[in-house]
Protein backbone atom coordinates (compact mmCIF):
# COMPACT_ATOMS: atom_id res chain seq x y z
CA UNK A 1 0.00 0.00 0.00
CA UNK A 2 3.00 2.28 1.04
CA UNK A 3 4.53 1.65 -2.58
CA UNK A 4 1.30 2.81 -3.44
CA UNK A 5 0.95 6.05 -2.04
CA UNK A 6 5.16 6.86 -3.43
CA UNK A 7 4.03 6.06 -7.00
CA UNK A 8 1.12 8.70 -6.72
CA UNK A 9 3.16 11.34 -5.94
CA UNK A 10 5.51 10.50 -8.93
CA UNK A 11 3.44 8.87 -11.47
CA UNK A 12 0.72 11.36 -13.67
CA UNK A 13 -1.02 8.16 -14.93
CA UNK A 14 -1.59 7.34 -11.51
CA UNK A 15 -3.10 11.19 -10.49
CA UNK A 16 -5.05 10.77 -13.98
CA UNK A 17 -6.44 7.63 -12.61
CA UNK A 18 -7.49 8.69 -9.00
CA UNK A 19 -9.04 11.99 -10.81
CA UNK A 20 -10.78 9.74 -13.26
CA UNK A 21 -12.17 7.58 -10.39
CA UNK A 22 -13.83 10.64 -8.24
CA UNK A 23 -15.28 12.28 -11.44
CA UNK A 24 -16.95 8.99 -12.31
CA UNK A 25 -18.07 8.94 -8.57
CA UNK A 26 -19.77 12.04 -9.14
CA UNK A 27 -21.89 10.63 -12.06
CA UNK A 28 -22.69 7.42 -10.14
CA UNK A 29 -23.89 8.78 -7.22
CA UNK A 30 -26.54 11.49 -8.67
CA UNK A 31 -27.25 9.06 -11.39
CA UNK A 32 -27.03 5.64 -9.57
CA UNK A 33 -29.33 7.03 -6.81
CA UNK A 34 -32.11 7.63 -9.38
CA UNK A 35 -31.57 4.00 -11.26
CA UNK A 36 -31.66 2.36 -7.76
CA UNK A 37 -35.00 4.15 -6.40
CA UNK A 38 -36.80 3.97 -10.02
CA UNK A 39 -35.66 0.53 -10.21
CA UNK A 40 -34.29 0.80 -14.02
CA UNK A 41 -30.66 -0.91 -13.35
CA UNK A 42 -31.65 -3.51 -16.33
CA UNK A 43 -32.08 -0.67 -18.50
CA UNK A 44 -29.18 1.14 -17.32
CA UNK A 45 -27.43 -2.40 -18.41
CA UNK A 46 -29.04 -1.88 -22.02
CA UNK A 47 -27.63 1.35 -22.63
CA UNK A 48 -24.46 0.20 -20.76
CA UNK A 49 -23.69 -2.47 -23.55
CA UNK A 50 -25.55 -1.41 -26.58
CA UNK A 51 -22.31 1.42 -26.33
CA UNK A 52 -19.73 -1.10 -27.62
CA UNK A 53 -21.58 -0.69 -30.95
CA UNK A 54 -21.18 3.06 -30.96
CA UNK A 55 -17.34 2.80 -29.88
CA UNK A 56 -16.63 0.01 -32.78
CA UNK A 57 -18.41 1.92 -35.35
CA UNK A 58 -15.90 5.23 -33.71
CA UNK A 59 -13.16 3.27 -34.11
CA UNK A 60 -13.38 1.75 -37.56
CA UNK A 61 -14.29 5.30 -38.87
CA UNK A 62 -11.70 6.65 -37.04
CA UNK A 63 -13.03 9.17 -34.43
CA UNK A 64 -12.46 9.27 -30.95
CA UNK A 65 -14.42 6.25 -29.38
CA UNK A 66 -15.80 8.24 -26.72
CA UNK A 67 -17.89 10.25 -28.63
CA UNK A 68 -19.13 7.14 -30.41
CA UNK A 69 -20.20 6.00 -27.22
CA UNK A 70 -21.76 8.63 -26.00
CA UNK A 71 -24.02 9.32 -29.53
CA UNK A 72 -24.80 5.95 -28.86
CA UNK A 73 -26.13 5.60 -25.17
CA UNK A 74 -28.09 8.82 -25.62
CA UNK A 75 -29.87 7.04 -28.75
CA UNK A 76 -30.37 3.62 -26.53
CA UNK A 77 -31.58 5.40 -23.79
CA UNK A 78 -33.98 7.56 -26.07
CA UNK A 79 -35.15 4.49 -27.92
CA UNK A 80 -35.67 2.14 -24.78
CA UNK A 81 -37.03 5.28 -22.91
CA UNK A 82 -40.10 5.99 -26.00
CA UNK A 83 -40.88 2.32 -26.04
CA UNK A 84 -41.70 2.03 -22.65
CA UNK A 85 -43.63 4.85 -22.78
CA UNK A 86 -45.27 4.25 -26.10
CA UNK A 87 -45.77 0.02 -25.25
CA UNK A 88 -44.97 -0.95 -21.98
CA UNK A 89 -45.15 -4.52 -21.76
CA UNK A 90 -42.17 -4.84 -24.77
CA UNK A 91 -39.62 -2.97 -22.78
CA UNK A 92 -37.85 -6.03 -21.23
CA UNK A 93 -37.55 -7.60 -24.98
CA UNK A 94 -36.12 -4.44 -26.72
CA UNK A 95 -33.50 -3.58 -23.72
CA UNK A 96 -32.68 -7.60 -23.99
CA UNK A 97 -32.22 -6.79 -28.10
CA UNK A 98 -30.33 -3.49 -27.72
CA UNK A 99 -28.25 -5.00 -25.02
CA UNK A 100 -27.19 -8.02 -27.66
CA UNK A 101 -27.29 -6.49 -30.81
CA UNK A 102 -25.08 -3.33 -30.12
CA UNK A 103 -22.14 -5.66 -28.45
CA UNK A 104 -22.25 -8.10 -31.71
CA UNK A 105 -22.03 -5.00 -33.52
CA UNK A 106 -19.22 -3.48 -31.77
CA UNK A 107 -17.33 -6.86 -32.22
CA UNK A 108 -17.72 -6.85 -35.82
CA UNK A 109 -16.79 -3.11 -36.40
CA UNK A 110 -13.94 -3.91 -34.06
CA UNK A 111 -12.96 -7.29 -35.82
CA UNK A 112 -12.70 -5.39 -39.02
CA UNK A 113 -10.73 -2.28 -38.12
CA UNK A 114 -7.72 -2.90 -39.51
CA UNK A 115 -4.18 -2.72 -37.27
CA UNK A 116 -3.43 -3.41 -34.05
CA UNK A 117 -6.28 -4.33 -31.68
CA UNK A 118 -5.53 -4.10 -27.93
CA UNK A 119 -8.36 -2.11 -26.95
CA UNK A 120 -11.44 -4.24 -26.96
CA UNK A 121 -10.63 -5.84 -23.09
CA UNK A 122 -10.47 -2.01 -21.91
CA UNK A 123 -13.65 -1.06 -23.72
CA UNK A 124 -15.22 -3.73 -21.89
CA UNK A 125 -13.20 -3.84 -18.63
CA UNK A 126 -11.94 -0.88 -18.26
CA UNK A 127 -8.26 1.22 -17.78
CA UNK A 128 -8.74 3.42 -15.21
CA UNK A 129 -4.65 3.66 -15.85
CA UNK A 130 -4.91 4.54 -19.52
CA UNK A 131 -7.11 7.26 -19.47
CA UNK A 132 -5.44 10.40 -21.07
CA UNK A 133 -6.03 13.62 -19.77
CA UNK A 134 -8.17 14.78 -22.56
CA UNK A 135 -10.71 12.30 -21.07
CA UNK A 136 -10.77 13.47 -17.82
CA UNK A 137 -11.77 16.80 -19.42
CA UNK A 138 -14.70 15.40 -21.31
CA UNK A 139 -15.55 13.18 -18.27
CA UNK A 140 -15.30 16.62 -15.90
CA UNK A 141 -17.74 18.49 -18.54
CA UNK A 142 -20.07 15.92 -18.79
CA UNK A 143 -20.18 16.09 -14.76
CA UNK A 144 -20.62 19.54 -14.69
CA UNK A 145 -23.45 19.30 -17.31
CA UNK A 146 -25.07 16.41 -14.65
CA UNK A 147 -25.40 18.85 -12.23
CA UNK A 148 -26.75 21.73 -13.41
CA UNK A 149 -29.36 19.92 -14.59
CA UNK A 150 -30.34 17.85 -12.13
CA UNK A 151 -29.29 20.75 -9.63
CA UNK A 152 -31.94 22.97 -11.91
CA UNK A 153 -34.79 20.28 -11.80
CA UNK A 154 -34.46 18.52 -8.92
CA UNK A 155 -38.10 18.48 -8.18
CA UNK A 156 -39.55 17.88 -11.18
CA UNK A 157 -36.89 14.62 -11.44
CA UNK A 158 -38.67 13.20 -8.17
CA UNK A 159 -41.96 13.89 -8.81
CA UNK A 160 -41.31 11.53 -11.88
CA UNK A 161 -39.86 9.38 -10.41
CA UNK A 162 -41.99 8.75 -7.54
CA UNK A 163 -45.21 8.64 -8.67
CA UNK A 164 -45.53 9.40 -12.48
CA UNK A 165 -49.24 9.24 -12.94
CA UNK A 166 -49.84 12.22 -10.23
CA UNK A 167 -46.66 13.63 -11.94
CA UNK A 168 -48.47 13.54 -14.83
CA UNK A 169 -51.92 14.92 -13.59
CA UNK A 170 -50.08 18.11 -11.76
CA UNK A 171 -49.13 18.97 -15.41
CA UNK A 172 -45.62 18.05 -15.21
CA UNK A 173 -44.22 17.04 -18.84
CA UNK A 174 -43.71 13.37 -17.66
CA UNK A 175 -41.92 12.21 -20.86
CA UNK A 176 -39.69 14.75 -21.38
CA UNK A 177 -38.10 14.39 -17.56
CA UNK A 178 -38.24 11.05 -18.33
CA UNK A 179 -36.54 10.60 -21.46
CA UNK A 180 -33.92 13.20 -19.76
CA UNK A 181 -33.30 10.84 -16.95
CA UNK A 182 -32.39 8.22 -18.72
CA UNK A 183 -30.06 10.31 -21.76
CA UNK A 184 -28.52 11.78 -18.02
CA UNK A 185 -28.11 8.60 -16.75
CA UNK A 186 -26.57 7.32 -20.33
CA UNK A 187 -24.15 10.05 -20.07
CA UNK A 188 -22.71 8.50 -16.67
CA UNK A 189 -22.66 5.37 -18.17
CA UNK A 190 -20.10 6.84 -20.43
CA UNK A 191 -18.15 8.31 -17.20
CA UNK A 192 -18.00 5.27 -15.79
CA UNK A 193 -16.84 3.02 -18.69
CA UNK A 194 -13.67 4.94 -18.54
CA UNK A 195 -12.81 3.52 -15.52
CA UNK A 196 -14.46 -0.41 -15.07
CA UNK A 197 -15.51 -0.49 -18.74
CA UNK A 198 -18.79 -1.22 -20.35
CA UNK A 199 -19.68 -4.94 -18.45
CA UNK A 200 -18.97 -3.30 -14.87
CA UNK A 201 -20.79 -0.14 -15.07
CA UNK A 202 -23.67 -1.15 -14.06
CA UNK A 203 -21.99 -2.41 -10.28
CA UNK A 204 -20.84 0.54 -9.97
CA UNK A 205 -24.05 2.79 -11.29
CA UNK A 206 -26.05 0.71 -8.64
CA UNK A 207 -23.78 -0.81 -5.36
CA UNK A 208 -23.11 2.35 -4.30
CA UNK A 209 -26.14 4.43 -4.12
CA UNK A 210 -27.99 1.06 -2.90
CA UNK A 211 -25.13 1.20 0.09
CA UNK A 212 -26.64 4.85 0.56
CA UNK A 213 -30.16 3.50 0.43
CA UNK A 214 -29.24 1.45 3.55
CA UNK A 215 -28.61 4.61 5.94
CA UNK A 216 -29.80 7.54 4.67
CA UNK A 217 -33.62 8.56 3.33
CA UNK A 218 -34.01 10.82 0.93
CA UNK A 219 -32.64 11.21 -2.79
CA UNK A 220 -29.91 13.70 -2.00
CA UNK A 221 -28.28 12.72 0.90
CA UNK A 222 -28.28 9.20 -1.14
CA UNK A 223 -26.28 10.88 -3.60
CA UNK A 224 -23.94 12.63 -1.27
CA UNK A 225 -23.02 9.57 0.38
CA UNK A 226 -22.90 7.41 -2.70
CA UNK A 227 -20.72 10.03 -4.25
CA UNK A 228 -18.78 9.51 -1.69
CA UNK A 229 -18.71 6.10 -1.50
CA UNK A 230 -17.91 5.53 -4.84
CA UNK A 231 -14.64 7.41 -4.71
CA UNK A 232 -13.84 5.62 -1.48
CA UNK A 233 -14.34 2.41 -3.58
CA UNK A 234 -12.14 3.35 -6.82
CA UNK A 235 -9.60 4.64 -4.58
CA UNK A 236 -9.24 1.94 -2.55
CA UNK A 237 -9.61 -0.22 -5.34
CA UNK A 238 -6.68 1.03 -7.56
CA UNK A 239 -4.42 1.48 -4.25
CA UNK A 240 -5.12 -2.25 -3.36
CA UNK A 241 -4.69 -3.63 -7.30
CA UNK A 242 -1.19 -1.59 -8.03
CA UNK A 243 1.02 -3.57 -5.39
CA UNK A 244 -0.17 -6.95 -7.00
CA UNK A 245 -0.48 -5.41 -10.84
CA UNK A 246 -4.02 -6.86 -9.91
CA UNK A 247 -6.56 -4.94 -12.90
CA UNK A 248 -7.74 -1.75 -11.60
CA UNK A 249 -11.45 -2.16 -12.64
CA UNK A 250 -12.19 -5.76 -11.61
CA UNK A 251 -10.94 -5.05 -8.11
CA UNK A 252 -12.64 -1.50 -7.57
CA UNK A 253 -15.84 -3.93 -8.22
CA UNK A 254 -15.14 -6.32 -6.29
CA UNK A 255 -14.39 -4.06 -3.23
CA UNK A 256 -18.02 -2.73 -4.58
CA UNK A 257 -19.47 -5.59 -4.20
CA UNK A 258 -18.12 -6.82 -0.79
CA UNK A 259 -19.10 -3.22 0.64
CA UNK A 260 -22.53 -3.91 -0.66
CA UNK A 261 -22.84 -7.56 0.54
CA UNK A 262 -21.64 -6.64 4.43
CA UNK A 263 -23.75 -3.82 4.26
CA UNK A 264 -27.04 -5.62 3.40
CA UNK A 265 -26.07 -8.46 5.72
CA UNK A 266 -25.74 -6.17 8.44
CA UNK A 267 -28.95 -4.08 7.84
CA UNK A 268 -31.23 -7.35 8.55
CA UNK A 269 -29.63 -8.05 10.99
CA UNK A 270 -29.89 -5.20 12.56
CA UNK A 271 -33.45 -4.77 11.72
CA UNK A 272 -33.90 -8.20 12.49
CA UNK A 273 -32.31 -7.38 15.80
CA UNK A 274 -34.96 -4.49 16.00
CA UNK A 275 -38.22 -6.43 15.64
CA UNK A 276 -37.33 -9.25 18.50
CA UNK A 277 -36.56 -6.53 20.73
CA UNK A 278 -40.08 -4.82 20.23
CA UNK A 279 -41.72 -8.21 20.17
CA UNK A 280 -40.05 -9.60 23.10
CA UNK A 281 -40.52 -5.79 24.69
CA UNK A 282 -44.10 -6.28 23.57
CA UNK A 283 -44.52 -9.56 25.54
CA UNK A 284 -42.76 -8.73 28.83
CA UNK A 285 -44.64 -5.29 29.01
CA UNK A 286 -47.77 -7.98 28.67
CA UNK A 287 -46.86 -10.04 31.12
CA UNK A 288 -45.65 -7.61 33.77
CA UNK A 289 -49.34 -5.97 33.36
CA UNK B 1 -67.88 28.41 -14.77
CA UNK B 2 -67.63 29.11 -19.18
CA UNK B 3 -70.92 29.13 -20.15
CA UNK B 4 -72.55 26.20 -18.26
CA UNK B 5 -74.02 25.46 -15.12
CA UNK B 6 -72.54 21.88 -14.72
CA UNK B 7 -69.25 21.47 -13.27
CA UNK B 8 -68.47 18.12 -15.13
CA UNK B 9 -69.92 17.23 -18.15
CA UNK B 10 -69.94 13.42 -19.66
CA UNK B 11 -72.05 13.40 -22.72
CA UNK B 12 -73.19 10.10 -24.56
CA UNK B 13 -69.51 8.77 -23.68
CA UNK B 14 -67.90 5.01 -24.53
CA UNK B 15 -64.48 3.62 -23.54
CA UNK B 16 -63.07 0.00 -24.14
CA UNK B 17 -59.34 -1.23 -24.14
CA UNK B 18 -59.73 -2.48 -27.11
CA UNK B 19 -62.23 -6.02 -25.95
CA UNK B 20 -65.34 -5.72 -24.40
CA UNK B 21 -67.02 -2.16 -23.51
CA UNK B 22 -65.99 -0.86 -20.00
CA UNK B 23 -68.20 2.08 -20.18
CA UNK B 24 -71.20 2.34 -22.86
CA UNK B 25 -73.07 5.88 -23.55
CA UNK B 26 -72.66 7.41 -19.89
CA UNK B 27 -74.75 10.67 -19.75
CA UNK B 28 -73.28 12.23 -15.87
CA UNK B 29 -73.58 15.80 -15.32
CA UNK B 30 -71.73 17.10 -11.60
CA UNK B 31 -72.68 20.33 -10.10
CA UNK B 32 -71.05 22.66 -8.51
CA UNK B 33 -70.79 21.92 -4.63
CA UNK B 34 -71.96 18.29 -4.82
CA UNK B 35 -70.85 15.12 -2.95
CA UNK B 36 -71.47 12.49 -5.55
CA UNK B 37 -71.24 8.70 -4.49
CA UNK B 38 -70.04 6.91 -7.44
CA UNK B 39 -70.90 2.99 -6.66
CA UNK B 40 -71.19 -0.19 -8.74
CA UNK B 41 -69.72 -3.99 -8.73
CA UNK B 42 -66.28 -4.60 -9.24
CA UNK B 43 -65.25 -3.77 -13.01
CA UNK B 44 -68.27 -1.84 -13.33
CA UNK B 45 -66.29 0.96 -14.77
CA UNK B 46 -65.95 3.33 -11.75
CA UNK B 47 -62.31 3.58 -11.78
CA UNK B 48 -62.33 3.97 -15.63
CA UNK B 49 -64.76 7.10 -15.16
CA UNK B 50 -62.48 9.04 -12.87
CA UNK B 51 -59.82 8.28 -15.04
CA UNK B 52 -61.34 9.49 -18.32
CA UNK B 53 -62.44 13.21 -15.96
CA UNK B 54 -58.62 13.20 -15.35
CA UNK B 55 -58.00 12.53 -18.84
CA UNK B 56 -55.61 9.82 -17.98
CA UNK B 57 -57.65 7.79 -20.57
CA UNK B 58 -59.76 9.06 -23.49
CA UNK B 59 -62.99 8.31 -24.89
CA UNK B 60 -63.97 5.97 -27.84
CA UNK B 61 -66.44 8.07 -28.19
CA UNK B 62 -68.54 10.69 -26.58
CA UNK B 63 -67.11 13.76 -25.01
CA UNK B 64 -66.33 15.06 -21.60
CA UNK B 65 -65.94 18.91 -20.14
CA UNK B 66 -64.55 19.71 -16.83
CA UNK B 67 -65.15 23.36 -15.87
CA UNK B 68 -65.64 23.93 -20.16
CA UNK B 69 -62.32 22.62 -20.78
CA UNK B 70 -61.06 19.19 -21.65
CA UNK B 71 -60.44 17.21 -19.24
CA UNK B 72 -56.35 17.70 -19.52
CA UNK B 73 -56.45 20.88 -19.51
CA UNK B 74 -58.67 21.05 -15.93
CA UNK B 75 -57.26 18.59 -14.20
CA UNK B 76 -54.21 20.96 -12.79
CA UNK B 77 -57.34 21.99 -10.60
CA UNK B 78 -58.49 18.88 -9.17
CA UNK B 79 -57.06 16.58 -6.53
CA UNK B 80 -57.04 12.95 -6.61
CA UNK B 81 -56.46 10.26 -4.28
CA UNK B 82 -55.77 6.69 -5.96
CA UNK B 83 -57.13 3.21 -5.30
CA UNK B 84 -54.02 2.20 -4.80
CA UNK B 85 -50.35 4.11 -4.51
CA UNK B 86 -48.60 4.16 -7.75
CA UNK B 87 -45.44 4.68 -5.72
CA UNK B 88 -42.56 1.74 -3.91
CA UNK B 89 -43.54 1.82 -0.44
CA UNK B 90 -39.91 1.70 0.35
CA UNK B 91 -38.94 4.80 -1.60
CA UNK B 92 -37.03 7.09 0.50
CA UNK B 93 -38.98 10.31 1.11
CA UNK B 94 -40.98 12.50 3.68
CA UNK B 95 -44.60 12.29 4.36
CA UNK B 96 -43.76 16.08 3.78
CA UNK B 97 -41.97 15.84 0.56
CA UNK B 98 -44.41 13.61 -0.68
CA UNK B 99 -46.85 15.84 0.09
CA UNK B 100 -45.25 19.20 -1.21
CA UNK B 101 -44.71 17.21 -5.16
CA UNK B 102 -48.52 18.44 -5.06
CA UNK B 103 -47.34 21.98 -4.83
CA UNK B 104 -45.61 21.78 -8.55
CA UNK B 105 -48.82 22.10 -10.49
CA UNK B 106 -49.77 25.51 -8.14
CA UNK B 107 -46.43 27.13 -8.70
CA UNK B 108 -47.12 26.33 -12.65
CA UNK B 109 -50.03 28.25 -12.73
CA UNK B 110 -48.68 31.44 -11.34
CA UNK B 111 -45.49 31.17 -13.07
CA UNK B 112 -44.51 31.77 -16.78
CA UNK B 113 -42.28 28.66 -16.86
CA UNK B 114 -44.95 26.29 -16.26
CA UNK B 115 -43.32 23.31 -14.89
CA UNK B 116 -40.20 24.09 -16.32
CA UNK B 117 -39.70 26.62 -13.15
CA UNK B 118 -36.15 25.55 -12.09
CA UNK B 119 -35.02 25.33 -8.31
CA UNK B 120 -36.17 24.32 -5.36
CA UNK B 121 -39.63 24.49 -3.22
CA UNK B 122 -40.55 28.20 -1.39
CA UNK B 123 -41.42 28.29 2.29
CA UNK B 124 -44.70 29.09 0.68
CA UNK B 125 -45.17 25.42 -0.21
CA UNK B 126 -43.72 24.00 3.06
CA UNK B 127 -46.07 25.72 5.09
CA UNK B 128 -49.05 24.85 2.72
CA UNK B 129 -47.78 20.80 2.96
CA UNK B 130 -48.22 21.10 6.49
CA UNK B 131 -51.50 22.44 6.45
CA UNK B 132 -52.76 19.79 4.23
CA UNK B 133 -50.79 17.37 6.69
CA UNK B 134 -52.95 18.89 9.98
CA UNK B 135 -56.21 19.68 7.65
CA UNK B 136 -56.18 15.63 7.25
CA UNK B 137 -54.96 15.34 11.10
CA UNK B 138 -51.59 14.19 9.92
CA UNK B 139 -49.47 17.02 10.88
CA UNK B 140 -47.82 14.93 13.42
CA UNK B 141 -46.49 12.36 10.46
CA UNK B 142 -44.79 15.18 8.26
CA UNK B 143 -40.63 13.73 9.40
CA UNK B 144 -42.02 10.28 8.60
CA UNK B 145 -40.46 7.90 5.99
CA UNK B 146 -43.42 6.60 3.79
CA UNK B 147 -42.46 3.38 4.65
CA UNK B 148 -43.52 3.04 7.97
CA UNK B 149 -46.88 4.50 7.62
CA UNK B 150 -50.00 2.20 8.80
CA UNK B 151 -52.87 1.94 5.96
CA UNK B 152 -54.51 4.37 7.23
CA UNK B 153 -51.45 6.64 7.71
CA UNK B 154 -50.99 6.40 3.91
CA UNK B 155 -54.55 6.78 3.22
CA UNK B 156 -54.41 10.32 5.14
CA UNK B 157 -50.71 11.41 3.32
CA UNK B 158 -52.21 10.84 -0.18
CA UNK B 159 -55.60 12.89 1.29
CA UNK B 160 -53.19 15.43 2.44
CA UNK B 161 -51.26 15.24 -1.50
CA UNK B 162 -54.25 15.61 -3.03
CA UNK B 163 -55.55 18.80 -0.83
CA UNK B 164 -51.91 20.83 -1.24
CA UNK B 165 -52.98 21.16 -5.35
CA UNK B 166 -56.09 23.65 -3.77
CA UNK B 167 -58.61 21.87 -6.03
CA UNK B 168 -61.86 22.89 -6.73
CA UNK B 169 -62.90 19.02 -7.37
CA UNK B 170 -61.38 16.15 -5.28
CA UNK B 171 -61.58 13.09 -6.81
CA UNK B 172 -61.10 9.69 -4.37
CA UNK B 173 -60.96 5.91 -5.90
CA UNK B 174 -62.03 3.75 -2.69
CA UNK B 175 -60.53 5.86 -0.53
CA UNK B 176 -60.96 3.40 2.49
CA UNK B 177 -60.50 -0.29 0.89
CA UNK B 178 -57.60 -0.78 2.63
CA UNK B 179 -58.09 0.30 5.86
CA UNK B 180 -60.60 -0.48 9.11
CA UNK B 181 -64.38 0.77 9.86
CA UNK B 182 -63.50 3.32 12.66
CA UNK B 183 -61.07 4.87 10.18
CA UNK B 184 -63.81 4.95 7.61
CA UNK B 185 -66.38 6.96 8.88
CA UNK B 186 -62.99 9.82 9.96
CA UNK B 187 -62.66 9.81 6.55
CA UNK B 188 -65.64 10.43 5.17
CA UNK B 189 -66.60 13.13 7.97
CA UNK B 190 -63.33 14.88 6.73
CA UNK B 191 -64.60 14.34 3.11
CA UNK B 192 -68.12 16.21 4.65
CA UNK B 193 -66.38 19.04 5.89
CA UNK B 194 -64.09 19.13 2.75
CA UNK B 195 -67.56 19.34 0.85
CA UNK B 196 -68.33 22.63 2.00
CA UNK B 197 -65.85 24.07 -0.28
CA UNK B 198 -64.75 22.29 -2.94
CA UNK B 199 -67.30 19.42 -5.08
CA UNK B 200 -66.65 15.93 -4.30
CA UNK B 201 -66.10 12.85 -6.14
CA UNK B 202 -66.17 9.57 -4.52
CA UNK B 203 -65.61 6.04 -5.65
CA UNK B 204 -67.25 2.96 -3.56
CA UNK B 205 -67.88 -0.49 -3.39
CA UNK B 206 -70.21 0.26 0.26
CA UNK B 207 -73.25 1.57 -1.30
CA UNK B 208 -75.37 2.00 2.29
CA UNK B 209 -72.26 3.19 3.82
CA UNK B 210 -71.78 6.38 1.42
CA UNK B 211 -75.18 6.97 0.86
CA UNK B 212 -75.16 8.51 4.53
CA UNK B 213 -72.59 11.24 3.82
CA UNK B 214 -73.32 12.16 -0.28
CA UNK B 215 -75.92 14.22 -1.70
CA UNK B 216 -76.50 12.24 -4.60
CA UNK B 217 -74.97 8.33 -5.72
CA UNK B 218 -74.67 7.22 -9.57
CA UNK B 219 -74.30 3.75 -9.95
CA UNK B 220 -72.47 2.56 -12.80
CA UNK B 221 -71.95 -0.91 -14.18
CA UNK B 222 -71.25 -0.27 -17.30
CA UNK B 223 -73.35 2.36 -17.71
CA UNK B 224 -74.78 4.73 -15.84
CA UNK B 225 -77.55 2.43 -13.99
CA UNK B 226 -79.13 4.99 -11.65
CA UNK B 227 -78.79 8.03 -10.43
CA UNK B 228 -80.38 9.38 -7.02
CA UNK B 229 -80.31 11.17 -4.34
CA UNK B 230 -82.97 8.95 -2.45
CA UNK B 231 -82.70 6.38 -0.37
CA UNK B 232 -81.14 3.51 -2.19
CA UNK B 233 -83.48 0.13 -2.09
CA UNK B 234 -83.49 -3.34 -2.86
CA UNK B 235 -84.51 -2.80 -6.26
CA UNK B 236 -81.83 -0.29 -6.74
CA UNK B 237 -79.35 -2.80 -6.48
CA UNK B 238 -80.78 -5.35 -7.56
CA UNK B 239 -80.81 -3.59 -11.30
CA UNK B 240 -77.00 -2.49 -10.27
CA UNK B 241 -75.40 -5.79 -9.81
CA UNK B 242 -78.14 -8.11 -11.34
CA UNK B 243 -79.11 -10.33 -8.61
CA UNK B 244 -80.44 -10.81 -4.68
CA UNK B 245 -77.80 -9.11 -2.80
CA UNK B 246 -78.00 -8.45 1.56
CA UNK B 247 -78.77 -5.22 2.03
CA UNK B 248 -76.40 -4.95 5.55
CA UNK B 249 -78.26 -1.86 7.21
CA UNK B 250 -75.52 1.10 8.77
CA UNK B 251 -76.30 2.62 11.17
CA UNK B 252 -73.99 6.40 11.48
Amino acid sequence: MAEFFTALTQYAFLQSAVVAGLLASIGCGVMGTYVVVKRIAFLAGGIAHSVLGGMGAAVYYGFDPLVGALIAAVLSALLIGWVRLQWQAQEDTLIGALWAIGMAAGILFIAKTPGYQTDLMSYLFGNILLVPEKSLWFMAALDALLLIIVGTYHRQFLAVVFDEEFARLRGIPVTFFYLLLLVLVAITVVLLIQVVGLILVLALLTLPAAVAGHYVHSLGRMMLLATLLGSAVSFSGLALSYGPDLPAGPTIILLAGAVYVISALATRAVARRKTRASLLDSVNRRRSA
Amino acid sequence: MNRTDNLIELRDVSFSYGGAPILENVDLQIREGEFLGIVGPNAGGKSTLLKLILGLLEPQSGHIRVMGKRPDEARQLIGYVPQYPNFPRDFPITVEQAVMIGRLGVRSRQSPLGNLYPGRYKTTDRSAARQALSEVEAGNLANRQIGTLSGGQLQRMLLARALVVEPAILILDEPTANIDQRLESDIFDLLKRLNERMTILVVSHDIGFVSGYVTRVACINRTLVCHHADAIDGQVIQELYGENVHMVVHNH
